[in-house]
């Protein structure tokens, strides 16, 4: 197949002409399609007219200087925020007044750019609330102790234990997630999204506060977790190491618009990036 | 099994241990007559007081919410209680006493139970300090309306109205307004209280230890990020709000049914801040602490009842002595170094290394 599939099957919604998607995705839906999608607070236009387009298993990032929107516009992905205009479509189906849980039900999980872990919870128990959707069992049938909540329990552990060993954490099952050092929270965010069985994951500065080894090894695995889940990644970074090593899509906001999209290649041949980045460089200057 | 688990499991069984062995004591020495009066006329006060506290630090320590009408469910509980109770002898003739009280215990919690589903349903759904305002008001909502309500048996039937002339001359009262209820029967028994005790420390200590109960502690910890997760925050809010309400409410009938009266100005919002007292008192989030406080505080004034005008004062230099205490680094690990060789006993030598 080689044009790109877009259907949606309740209403037409406006294509973005200029997304860009991996190769290998193109036969597939894809797992994120906003359109003009704008949010304002009192007069502020934090974020207007953002079109992206995100492959089925594409790492994308989304870059830009301080204050450009970025985060604002994972809240909208999210629906921590309704926008006020525009359409966000997740998995091909629009999000349109849903909350946050429904948001999530979907199939995007999150990380948060401050740390948003369950502090006084067990690693094990923060990764289980992951799960919450997956295993799961009522609440009278907890209470009275019945079968199923004894093999539900036991799946639970043996999966978070299984999740938390792609960050080779499985021996901090027990601490409490508060007193983990913060690189450590970071991954800890990273496997407890993952728990629920996301297509879609954003990671918000995943990076931020690791030190260049650490980021080197966090690289190696967004690629492993893109690769054995079979999920679509977007992620928020300042580091541009890891950005332009690892994404293959890249979206550049700055005032809330999309200043430019395009491969790591791209991007960084791209003057307009390089001025909203470095300022305007001096006529005669070298 | 884990470390994780298995301090848990030991915490559990200690709970579990006290309250079996300190029944086991009271009960023998109510059997060999070595116990003094006073002390026998507070067991089953005890045992509510214990279950009313553990079920309010299901709310306030497991979940976050702060509700100050813990009392209101109490009161919606004992005069349920007292209702069914004396419909089921004065009406139906049932002169079987367990299972009159069961069965008004029942009723007290589930009556209790929709009075949490009306209040939580709306409230719950807020964020902030919301909870605090309308339970604070629900208490005393509570008292007035059982101030004018008029509830007796007439002829086999139940009578309900809200105007005393309304209701016929032949009517045996069972809740007869201001008076409250009056002539109980009084059926509740230590023994009982010591089920419900029971009763109440399983759904709570199962209930924190299960997928339910996690996904409470994650909204307590971070709401959004509980929110992010899939977890739907109104859903089990109202799970821990109402059955602390159903908790309550049983406590409540066992309490109402073993005095012969019962005046809806028992459970002012002075009470409902005792019950706060007890938790805070006992540690948020801790049932073991809610137990152990609960008692004391119950036992305490009955003892030094030379003093009892003083005993909110005294209540206030101690909760300000624990937060204090419980505050300072310097005594915090002065007392984890006593405790140290304790812990060492339940967790093995593993803990000691690490320290």
């Amino acid at each position: 197949m080689t044009e790109k599939k877009r259907h949606s099957d309740t209403r037409m919604v406006p294509v973005p002409s200029h997304s860009i998607v991996p190769e290998r995705d193109l036969g597939s839906q894809p797992v994120l399609e906003t359109s003009h999608l704008g949010i304002e607070f009192g007069g502020l236009k934090a974020v207007e007219d953002f079109n992206l387009t995100i492959g089925r298993t594409e790492i994308a990032g989304l870059i830009g200087p301080n204050g450009a929107g970025k985060t604002t516009v994972f809240n909208l992905i999210t629906k921590v925020y309704e926008p006020t205009t525009g359409t966000v479509l997740i998995n091909g189906k629009d999000t349109h007044g849903m909350n946050i849980v429904q948001a999530s039900r979907l199939g995007i999980a999150r990380t948060f750019q401050n740390i948003r872990l369950f502090g006084n919870m067990s690693v094990e128990d923060n990764v289980c609330i992951g799960l919450h959707n997956q295993i799961r069992y009522s609440m009278m049938e907890g209470v009275l102790r019945l079968p199923r909540y004894w093999g539900a329990e036991r799946k639970m552990h043996k999966e978070a234990l299984e999740l938390l060993s792609i960050f080779d954490m499985q021996d901090l099952a027990d601490t409490q997630a508060g007193s983990l050092p913060y690189g450590a929270q970071r991954r800890l965010e990273i496997v407890r999204a993952l728990a629920t069985n996301p297509s879609l994951l954003l990671l918000d500065e995943p990076a931020a506060g690791m030190n260049p080894h650490e980021t080197e090894e966090l690289m190696e695995n967004i690629i492993k977790i893109r690769d054995r889940f079979q999920i679509a990644i977007m992620l928020i970074e300042h580091d541009m190491n890891l950005v332009m090593g690892i994404c293959e899509g890249i979206c550049v906001l700055n005032y809330g618009k999309v200043i430019a999209k395009g491969t790591a290649q791209e991007i960084q041949n791209n003057p307009v990036v390089v001025e909203a980045y470095l300022g305007k460089r001096k006529e005669g200057e070298k | 099994m884990t470390k994780a688990k298995r301090k848990r499991l030991i915490y559990n069984c200690i709970t579990f241990a006290i309250v079996i062995i300190a029944f086991i004591v009271l009960q023998s020495m109510i059997e060999n007559k070595t116990i003094t009066r006073a002390l026998k006329g507070q067991l089953i006060p005890i045992c509510c007081w214990i279950v009313m506290a553990v079920s309010l630090n299901l709310v306030i320590g497991i979940s976050g919410e702060l509700s100050l009408g813990h009392a209101g469910f109490m009161s919606v509980g004992a005069f349920t209680g007292a209702v069914v109770s004396g419909y089921l002898l004065h009406g139906l003739g049932v002169e079987n006493e367990t299972l009159r009280l069961v069965l008004a215990i029942v009723g007290g919690g589930l009556i209790a139970g929709l009075a949490g589903v009306v209040i939580g349903i709306p409230v719950l759904r807020l964020r902030g300090d919301y909870l605090a305002i309308v339970t604070l008001a629900f208490g005393e909502i509570i008292r007035n309306l059982v101030n004018v309500t008029y509830i007796g048996v007439s002829d086999g039937a139940l009578v309900f109205n809200f105007l005393r002339k309304n209701v016929p001359e032949n009517t045996r009262m069972l809740v007869d307004g201001a008076s409250g209820a009056v002539k109980v029967a009084k059926i509740s028994t230590f023994t009982a209280g010591f089920v419900l005790v029971l009763i109440t420390l399983v759904v709570v200590l199962n209930l924190i230890n299960s997928r339910s109960g996690r996904a409470i502690k994650a909204i307590r910890d971070n709401r959004i990020a509980a929110e992010s997760m899939g977890v739907p925050v109104t859903k089990y809010k109202m799970m821990a709000f109402v059955t602390a309400a159903v908790l309550a409410g049983m406590a409540g009938a066992l309490y109402g049914l073993n005095s012969s009266t019962v005046v809806p100005s028992q459970f002012t919002f002075n009470q409902s801040i005792n019950v706060l007292v007890f938790v805070v008192l006992g540690g948020l989030g801790n049932v073991l602490g809610s137990v152990i406080s609960a008692t004391l505080l119950t036992v305490l004034p009955e003892v030094l009842r030379a003093f009892a005008d003083y005993r909110m004062l005294v209540y206030a230099i101690v909760l300000i002595l624990v937060m204090i205490f419980t505050n300072n680094p310097t005594i915090r690990a002065f007392a984890d170094r006593i405790f140290a060789p304790v812990k060492r006993l339940f967790t093995g030598k593993k803990e000691a290394e690490a320290a």
